[in-house]
């Protein structure tokens, strides 16, 4: 039996072609489990008693909480950063 | 013919099908992403609709839960849509 993955050139084509497929799949796989996270914090922060439909300012909010969320990631990680650089505790 | 096991998991006489294997990752993703969205939708409506739990779910209740539910799924799109185009805009700016 073939090992899956071998470190040397000739292995099967079927293989890299798998590799490259579960690559694919595990991108969408992650993108879904950040949405299901965002909605974690969002769906408290912009929906208040479940209506007939969203209203455009729910959509709206849903929107800026995802931007938002993103953005103060990227802010605490550049501090972070800058705080472990620094030696600081 | 083989049968069972090998061909199973998409490697029938010892040939892998990438394609056969996918399918079946797929399914599995699939039931998998239903279980995150019912159990992460039945905590966030349970504390929306069941204000204190009574000898059973009422009417009004169970209206609040399928409006919920219905909410919850729109809310989920609309926050996946937010993330994809974040993500291009993203990528266009690097």
């Amino acid at each position: 039996m073939e090992e899956l993955g071998g470190p040397d050139g000739d292995r099967d084509p079927a293989v890299s072609e798998l590799q490259r497929l579960v690559a694919a799949e595990q991108q969408r796989a992650q993108f879904t489990a950040q949405v299901h996270n965002f909605m974690e914090v969002c769906w408290d922060k912009c929906v208040d008693k479940p209506g007939s439909k969203l209203d455009s300012r729910t959509e709206g909010c849903l929107a800026s909480c995802v931007d938002r969320f993103i953005d103060t990631t990227l802010s605490i990680t550049n501090r972070f950063a800058q705080i472990v650089q620094k030696g600081g505790h | 013919m083989e049968g069972g096991f090998g061909s199973e998991f998409g490697a029938a006489g010892g040939k892998l099908d990438p394609g056969l294997i996918m399918e079946q990752v797929k399914v599995q993703i699939a039931v998998a992403n239903a279980q995150e969205l019912l159990q992460r939708m039945t905590d966030k409506c349970f504390r929306k609709c069941i204000g204190k739990p009574g000898s059973s779910l009422d009417n009004s209740e169970q209206k609040c839960i399928a409006m919920c539910m219905d909410r919850y799924m729109d809310a989920w799109n609309t926050v996946s849509r937010a993330y994809n185009s974040r993500l291009q805009r993203e990528r266009a700016n690097m």
